[in-house]
C-alpha cells in the first residue's frame, strides 16, 4: 500500500532522474548532438575541458562572483536581521521593504537593473555623481561589470534575512540576560552567544547560497549575453550555449557533470568544517 | 531589550543618551538601507509612466510627475502579452496543482504507511534534492523533444511536478508526522481505507502547509526563465517571462517605459500574492531555513 502513494515520486525518480542522471554521465564521454547517434569518445570531453580558455574563464567568473556575493549577501543579511528584530515603529513595514525585492525573479531583476547601471542615465550613476565621484561603464566595462552583478545580487538577500530574523528570535532571552549580569557588552554578547546560536543557519544559507551562485543563469544571459568580452560569462552559460546553442551535447554534459563535482566537493569541506564553527544545541562543546 | 527591561526602574541619564543614540542609528540605518531597497521599485514604476519615447533625463526622476497609463496598453500592442499571460497562468495552474496532488499523496506514503525500504527511500529523496538541475538537464531535453515528442509544448514544463518533487514532499512530510495518529486510527477503526484518511482527515488538517507549497510552486514556475527556455521556440507558447525578455530584444522594444511596464506587469501577481499570502510565505521560509 505504501508504495502505491509513493508511486509518483519512485516513477519520477526513475524517469527525471536517476535515468537522466545515467544518461547524463553516458553522454560525458560521447560526442552527440540530436538526431546523431552519440560516437564514443572515452575521456576526451574531460581532456578537452581542461584545455578549453573559456571553461576556465566561466570557472573563474562564476567563482569570483560566489566569493564576493555569498559571503556580502550573509554578511548584509545578517545586518539587517539584526536591525528589523529591534523594537522599531513599523517593523513590519521595513520588512516587508527588505523582503519585497527576493520576490522579484531573475528576467524582472535582469531587465530592471540593465537601466539601472547604464552609464548615462542611470540611478547608481547619479548618486555617484552627487558624491563626486565618476560613474564607471558598468555593463560596458569588463572590468565594473562583476561588481555590478554582485552589488545587483544584494538586492535579492531578503529571503536570507527573514530565516536570520527566524534564528534570531530563537535564542534564548536567558543567555543574554546572563551574560549582561556578567557585564558583557552588547559587542560580546553578539559575538559570543548570538553568532553561535545561530551558526547552524549561517552554515544552511552558505551551503544553499553556494548551490545557487554556481548556477546563475537568466540574469546573465538576459542582462548581457554573457559580455562584455564574457565577463559575466557564467559557467551554466557557458553550459547552456555548448548544450543548446552549438548543440555539443556530449561536452555540455562533461561540464553538468565538473559543476555538480564542484558543488558536491564545496558542500562536503563546508560541512566537514562545521564542527570548528558551528555550534549545535545539545551536542555540547567539541 | 528584554535584557534592557531587566534593569532597575531608575536610569542614568547617561543610559537616557545612549538610548537615544542607538534609536537614532538604528532609525538611520533603516530608513536609509530601505529606501536604496525600495529605490528601484519606485524608479520603474516612475519610469513606466514616461511620456513615450521623450529622451532620457538626468537626473533620474523619482516618483512619477506624468501619469501616461497608455505605456502598459502599448506593452498588449508590441507583444501579444494576453496569450503569453494566458501561457504563464495555463503553465503554474498545472505545475501547482500537481505538486500538490503528487507531493502530499508521496509525503502521506511516507509520514502513514509502513513498508520495506522506508526509511532508506526516504534518505535516497532527501539526497536527490543536492543534485543541481543542469545535470539532468541535457538528457531530460532528450527524453523529452526526441523521446517523447513534446518540444513545443507545455509537457516538459508541467508534467514533471506530477511526479513527486522532492523538496515539497519532505516539507509536507514533516508537516504531516506534526499532525496526530489518533484521529487516523479512529477512522481506521471505522474502516476506512488508508485513500479516505489521507484525503478527508489529513488534507483538511494540512491546509497552511499546501498553501506554503502551493505559493511557492507559483513563484517558481511563473518566473522560471530556463526550462521553457529550452522547451519553447514556438512564440505563441512563450511564458510572460520569456516574453518580457522578448519584449526586450524585438524592434521598438528598446524603450524604457515599455520594458518598465511589461516588467511590472510581470511581476505583478507576485506581490499580490504576497500581501495575500504573506503569512505562509514567511512561515515557509523560516521551515525551510531552520528546519532544512
Amino acid at each position: 500500500m505504501g508504495y502505491l502513494f509513493i508511486s509518483p515520486w519512485l516513477f519520477g525518480f526513475v524517469v527525471f532522474l536517476a535515468g537522466p542522471i545515467i544518461a547524463s554521465f553516458f553522454l560525458s564521454f560521447t560526442r552527440y548532438s540530436p538526431g546523431r547517434d552519440p560516437i564514443w569518445l572515452g575521456l576526451s570531453n574531460y581532456a578537452r575541458m581542461f584545455g578549453d580558455d573559456l571553461f576556465y574563464h566561466s570557472l573563474r567568473v562564476t567563482t569570483v562572483y560566489t566569493l564576493f556575493s555569498v559571503p556580502l549577501g550573509l554578511v548584509t543579511a545578517l545586518g539587517l536581521a539584526v536591525l528589523l528584530n529591534q523594537k522599531v515603529i513599523g517593523q513590519r513595514i521595513f520588512r516587508t521593504v527588505f523582503y519585497l525585492p527576493s520576490l522579484i525573479s531573475g528576467v524582472a531583476v535582469a531587465i530592471v537593473f540593465a537601466w539601472i547601471f547604464n552609464a548615462r542615465f542611470g540611478i547608481i550613476n547619479y548618486f555617484l555623481s552627487l558624491l563626486g565621484l565618476p560613474g564607471p561603464n558598468w555593463l560596458g566595462d569588463p572590468e565594473w561589470t562583476m561588481p555590478a552583478f554582485i552589488l545587483m545580487s544584494l538586492w535579492g538577500v531578503g529571503g536570507t534575512v527573514v530565516i536570520f530574523i527566524a534564528a534570531l528570535q530563537g535564542v534564548p532571552l536567558e543567555l543574554y540576560e546572563a551574560a549582561e549580569l556578567d557585564g558583557a557588552g552588547s559587542w560580546r554578547r553578539f559575538a559570543h552567544i548570538t553568532l553561535p546560536m545561530i551558526s547552524p543557519v549561517i552554515l544552511f544559507s552558505l551551503i544553499t547560497g553556494i548551490i545557487g551562485t554556481f548556477q546563475t543563469f537568466a540574469v546573465s544571459y538576459i542582462m548581457t549575453g554573457g559580455g562584455p568580452a564574457n565577463a559575466s560569462l557564467f559557467y551554466l552559460l557557458y553550459l547552456y550555449r555548448n548544450a543548446f546553442t552549438w548543440f555539443e551535447m556530449g561536452y555540455a554534459s562533461a561540464l553538468a557533470w565538473f559543476l555538480f563535482l564542484i558543488i558536491l566537493v564545496c558542500t562536503a569541506i563546508l560541512l566537514r568544517t562545521s564542527d570548528l564553527w558551528v555550534h549545535y544545541e545539545g551536542l555540547g562543546r567539541k | 531589550m528584554a535584557a534592557v527591561s531587566l534593569k532597575v526602574k531608575r536610569h542614568s541619564t547617561k543610559w537616557y543618551v545612549r538610548q537615544a543614540v542607538r534609536n537614532l542609528v538604528v532609525y538611520g540605518l533603516l530608513i536609509g538601507l530601505g529606501a536604496i531597497f525600495i529605490l528601484p521599485f519606485l524608479w520603474s514604476v516612475t519610469s513606466s509612466l514616461r511620456t513615450p519615447n521623450a529622451p532620457l533625463s538626468f537626473p533620474p526622476q523619482f516618483l512619477p510627475a506624468e501619469f501616461n497609463w497608455q505605456n502598459y496598453a502599448r506593452v498588449f500592442e508590441m507583444i501579444p502579452f494576453a496569450t503569453f499571460f494566458r501561457n504563464s497562468v495555463i503553465v503554474t495552474a498545472i505545475a501547482v496543482t500537481g505538486e500538490l496532488l503528487s507531493a502530499s499523496l508521496v509525503a502521506f506514503g511516507f509520514a502513514r504507511l509502513r513498508f520495506p525500504g522506508r526509511n532508506l527511500l526516504f534518505i535516497v529523496l532527501l539526497s536527490t534534492m543536492m543534485i543541481p538541475y543542469p545535470v539532468t538537464m541535457i538528457p531530460s531535453f532528450i527524453l523529452w523533444v526526441r523521446g517523447l515528442g513534446m518540444a513545443n509544448t507545455f509537457g516538459p514544463l508541467v508534467l514533471p511536478p506530477f511526479f513527486g518533487p522532492a523538496f515539497s514532499i519532505f516539507l509536507l512530510r514533516q508537516f504531516f508526522m506534526t499532525i496526530n495518529t489518533e484521529l487516523d486510527e479512529a477512522a481506521k477503526i471505522d474502516g476506512a481505507s488508508e485513500f479516505r484518511i489521507y484525503w478527508q482527515i489529513i488534507l483538511p488538517l494540512a491546509k497552511p502547509a499546501l498553501a506554503t507549497i502551493a505559493i511557492f510552486a507559483f513563484m517558481a514556475n511563473w518566473n522560471d526563465f530556463l526550462t521553457p527556455l529550452i522547451y519553447l521556440s514556438d512564440r505563441n507558447l512563450y511564458t510572460l517571462a520569456l516574453g518580457i525578455n522578448f519584449l526586450r530584444n524585438m524592434r521598438g522594444g528598446g524603450e524604457l517605459a515599455l520594458q518598465m511596464a511589461g516588467a511590472i506587469m510581470f511581476v505583478a501577481p507576485c506581490i499580490v500574492l504576497y500581501f495575500l499570502a504573506q503569512r505562509f510565505i514567511i512561515q515557509g521560509i523560516v521551515t525551510t531555513g531552520l528546519k532544512g
